[in-house]
């Protein structure tokens, strides 16, 4: 096949990828815009099969095939409450292809290289692509294929650990080895040491030594980060297996693979500081683990919970008009969000008002209570973000939390040590009325008091998210 | 406890402070009910209704009072009432204890407890027993259908093949519970309503009942409702003087006039003149649900309709909630009903009256021989006191363009700013790179600007598809692993061929799972 045709397959299947990623600006045209990857992705495999360079197509069959197998069943089987965990071990999987396919590129390069001028003329595909290039263009692969690696390297283990601490597999509290910070710090210094190395003909040693260290960092710094964060590690991953996957396209010349890598590394880091904003937060300080600097002690909470039984909730909830529901990861822990979904039926069926209020960084993955709530048969047009709605809340009869602590908590606004103070939080307490479903008086994964448990308007439901609503909805019928 | 509700003996009073509603929760908290005999007749409650919700029909008002340990009714006890009261015993009722001072004096001389349900703290804590409030609500709504009744013609403008209708005008006179009712019953009728209140603050609950807000220009208009638990106080003589020119000019535009204005503990203000009602035409209504305490139209006759000189039609009724009996009595019981839910805090039939409760407190006028009116302020302030508000300095159109262009220019400098960074650094890259390089490195920053572009476009809440999305289509890394598969090299087929089976298993698992997210995001 002609060069060019594999140019302008990849040139529609970039446009189709940047409509397919445009197309999820609303929910019905996200529909056919998924429609637009996949034939993307579809003509663009093709293309690379049947275009310059390619051998072994049978055996290329064969393994997309198999992995289409396992795909599939991953897809299928997955449950929408392990959806964090699913795309976090998909990113370790592009982390490590990436790692692949920089380490072939070297062992390439470094094959064509060893060859004198008549071997060259014999290639084809990327070693005669390499074959032609002069010694500056080397220098700059080499560049390209040390990032390459290197960041998929750290996307490789950052996304298993991630995974694991999503999965509950690992200790989703912060952890760190003795040393912290240093530690990182003297692993990057030696990555720079030994890349430096690899460029002066340190040959495959170096790349591969270097490639521990790129796993090293990524296992250490995401142990270094606490559950409340995953929001941001996960789309951050997302963004470095983008650009991973960029720099991999510049070592081989594909454009398309910078492109969608460029659509993809954008795409991530948009995400990672609209929830690093939504936390009032610098991406540094989330990154580097724990949370920044405060100064002096939080204030003391006064007054005391009081603790509410299913049959005063129901009660309330019969005198509402408007009731706010505002979902949060304990939600999903309990997978309650059918429980919701009914709950919200039944008080829609008696015409009160009901809406739902999604913080940005609610649940352990952007948009996951939103992907909870739709799975659960909640339509999309009562679920409101935070911008949206926070003013409502003080013509709202009754507000709901369920299983949600930091992203409702008054401190933000009222108390400048709190650790969290700044942060956008959802106004619940100005509701008429709140009831807290809780698991116990625990303060949750960052440790912070809650004043809104204490607030003279507020009631704490307590028992697991998903048996206190089955008892609530018993009292409602 | 025993509960006992008599039949109430003013004349033309058709309301019960018991309901076999009310009666089935009293009975839930552990008290006995009692009704005289043909007590709710008249609210359209027959003996046989309380009869099956378990109540016990007293055959006359002696024997009920004698095996009631708390009488509930409506209106504050006549003089043969009090009689029978007898110590320990408890009276729930309106008592109006400030005119009542001889009343208040017998009961507290039977040694009775009395709560007097029109001295309900006005605390957001109370408003499920303020029984005022429940009975303005009606009187308000039920003055528009009284005016209504009187007035020839539609509420609602209408053009018909019979001619064109313009629609009515109202004014209500203070905003209170019952102007506010009436506000929102007129407009739902179609009516064009107008409203006045001597508290600015209000202007905001009449415009959100679909009203025009009467506005007075005056200085040091400013009342603030917090200071007298949010009823109106007297106001100055330039005040009512400017007021009532307002009155005059609107006068002959208005077909019906609702007064409601009251001020606690004095007679009600005269804001509707005589001349006013001259000035009104022929054929609209006035309705005066002052009346009781003298009424703010110079002309009202207290429990009287008039027809004024001029055809004005004045109903100066007094009884407005006792004209909907019905309604009136479910939500008073039902007032009285929370009152004996605090009152019995345990569930268990047991009254605990405690003095310390701001509510309960507020509204016992009598307790254990002794007179406990007025009571101390309450301990929460019924209404936050209310900033004074400055006004947003109104920008003059020069200024708002000033401002405009300043925020214009500065935009376009950081643009400008921006663009011309990264214009040097391409150039710089530019100088050093091999031309190859660069063409790969125009389509990179190219794509990050069209990424950037897109993506903020993104619906908040398909984050999560957004993220399996890319994740499926980084997984275009696939196509380095198939050009590398045709290898000479044992080694790099066989790195390829794990690279190319990682990333086919993201490809599909990754638009799959995106597949089925965006099929469950539904409207309602």
């Amino acid at each position: 096949m002609e060069f060019g045709f594999t140019t302008a397959a990849y040139v529609v299947a970039a446009v189709l990828f940047i409509l397919a990623l445009g197309g999820l600006s609303g929910q019905e045209s996200a529909k056919r815009a998924i429609w637009y990857g996949i034939v993307g992705m579809a003509i663009a495999v093709l293309a690379t099969l049947i275009g310059p360079g390619q051998g072994l197509w049978p055996l290329s069959l064969i393994l997309i095939g198999g992995g289409a197998a396992v795909g599939y069943q991953l897809a299928t089987r997955v449950q929408m409450t392990q959806m964090p965990e699913l795309v976090a071990i998909m990113h370790s999987l592009v982390g490590l292809a990436a790692v692949f396919v920089g380490f072939n590129a070297d062992i390439e390069l470094g094959r064509v290289l060893a060859m004198d001028d008549a071997a060259r003329e014999g290639l084809q595909g990327f070693a005669a692509l390499l074959a032609k290039k002069t010694p500056v263009e080397i220098g700059i692969l080499r560049v390209e294929l040390v990032l390459g690696v290197w960041i998929g390297a750290v996307t490789f283990t950052g996304s298993v650990i991630a995974y694991g601490k999503l999965a509950g597999r690992v200790n989703s509290a912060a952890k760190k080895l003795p040393g912290g910070h240093m530690l990182n710090a003297t692993a990057a210094i030696l990555s720079v040491v030994l890349a430096v190395w690899y460029f002066n003909g340190g040959g495959f040693l170096a790349l591969f030594l270097m490639t521990l260290l790129a796993l090293f960092i990524g296992y250490h710094l995401i142990m270094g980060i606490g559950g409340a964060d995953m929001p941001v590690v996960v789309s951050m991953l997302n963004s470095y297996s983008g650009w991973a996957a960029a720099a991999i396209g510049f070592s081989l010349g594909n454009d398309l693979l910078i492109v969608v890598g460029a659509l993809v590394g954008s795409s991530g880091a948009i995400l990672s500081y609209i929830m690093c904003r939504a936390m009032n937060r610098h991406f540094v300080s989330v990154i580097l683990g724990g949370f920044g600097g405060t100064g002096g002690p939080a204030a003391a909470v006064e007054g005391e919970m009081i603790a509410i039984e299913a049959e005063g909730v129901a009660a309330a909830l019969d005198d509402a008009d408007s009731v706010i529901i505002v979902p949060g990861y304990g939600m999903a822990v309990a997978q309650a969000q059918n429980a919701v979904s009914v709950l919200t039926e039944h008080l829609r069926k008696q015409g009160k008002t009901v809406r739902f209020a999604i913080h940005p960084v609610a649940g352990r993955l952007p948009g996951h209570m939103n992907v909870l709530l739709a799975e659960a048969k909640v339509p999309y047009d009562i679920v409101l973000e935070m911008d949206e709605i926070n003013d409502d809340f003080p013509s709202t009869d009754v507000a709901i939390v369920i299983g949600s602590n930091d992203i409702v908590n008054p401190a933000a606004q009222d108390d400048p040590n709190s650790p969290i103070a700044g942060m956008p939080v959802l106004e619940v307490w100005k509701a008429k009325q709140v009831f807290v479903s809780k698991r116990g008086q625990g303060t949750g994964y960052s440790g912070i008091e809650n004043p809104l448990f204490y607030k003279e308007n507020t009631r704490m439901f307590y028992g697991d998210a998903k048996d206190s609503l089955d008892k609530l909805l018993a009292h409602l019928r | 406890m025993k509960i006992g509700a008599p039949k109430e003996i003013f004349e033309g009073e058709a309301r019960v402070a018991m309901t076999p509603d009310s009666a089935a929760q009293l009975q839930k908290l552990g008290h006995t009910c009692l009704i005289e005999t043909g007590a709710g007749a008249r609210a359209g409650f027959s003996d046989a209704a309380y009869e099956k919700a378990g109540v016990e029909v007293v055959h006359s008002a002696a024997a009920l009072w004698q095996a009631s340990d708390i009488v509930a009714k409506v209106r504050e006890p006549s003089e043969a009432e009090v009689d029978h009261l007898r110590k320990g015993q408890t009276l729930i009722s309106f008592f109006w204890p400030a005119q009542n001072e001889a009343l208040l004096q017998r009961c507290k001389d039977r040694g009775a407890t009395v709560i007097a349900m029109d001295m309900v703290p006005r605390i957001s804590r109370a408003q499920k027993m303020d029984a005022l409030s429940s009975m303005a609500n009606i009187a308000g709504y039920r003055a528009v259908i009284e005016a209504g009744n009187n007035f020839g013609r539609f509420f609602t403008g209408q053009v018909t093949a019979a001619g064109k209708v313009p629609p009515a005008k109202v004014l209500i006179v203070g905003a209170g519970v019952a102007g506010l009712a009436a506000i929102g019953t007129a407009t739902s009728l179609g009516a064009i309503v107008y409203a006045f209140d001597v508290r600015p603050e209000v202007a905001e609950q009449i415009e959100s009942m679909g009203a025009e807000f009467v506005y007075l220009d005056f200085e040091d208009t400013t009342q603030d409702g917090a200071a007298t638990g949010g009823y109106a106080a007297p106001s100055s003589p330039e005040f009512r003087e400017k007021q009532l020119e307002k009155f005059r000019e609107l006068a002959p535009d208005m077909d019906i006039v609702i007064t409601t204005a009251l001020i606690p503990g004095r007679p009600a203000p005269k804001l509707w003149t005589e001349d006013m009602v001259a000035a009104m035409k022929s054929g609209s209504v006035v309705i005066d649900l002052a009346a009781e305490k003298g009424g703010n139209c110079d002309l009202t006759v207290p429990n009287q309709k008039i027809v004024s000189g001029n055809g004005v039609t004045i109903v100066g009724y007094t009884d407005f909630p006792s004209r909907m009996a019905t309604q009136s009595s479910t939500l008073y019981s039902t007032n009285i009903r929370h009152m004996m839910t605090d009152l019995t805090p345990g569930k268990d039939g047991q009254v605990v009256h405690n003095m310390e409760d701001d509510v309960i407190r507020g509204a016992t006028v009598t307790h254990q021989g002794e007179i406990t009116f007025p009571p101390p302020p309450p301990k929460v302030k019924a209404i936050a006191a209310a900033p004074r508000k400055e006004k947003p300095k109104e920008l003059t159109p020069a200024e708002k363009k000033a401002q405009e262009a300043a925020a214009f220019r500065k935009q376009t400098i950081t643009q400008i700013g921006l663009l011309g960074a990264g214009g040097a650094a391409l150039l710089a890259v530019g100088l050093v790179a091999p031309a190859s390089f660069m063409q790969h490195f125009i389509v990179f920053v190219l794509a990050v600007f069209v990424g950037f572009q897109v993506i903020w476009n993104v619906s908040h809440s398909l984050h999560t598809p957004l993220m399996a999305i890319t994740n499926a289509i980084s997984s275009i890394i696939i196509l380095g692993a198939l050009m590398q598969i045709g290898s000479g090299s044992v080694l790099v087929i066989l790195l390829a061929a794990l690279a190319v089976l990682m990333a086919a298993v993201n490809i599909f698992g990754g638009f799959l799972v995106t597949r089925r997210m965006l099929a469950m995001f539904q409207k309602s």
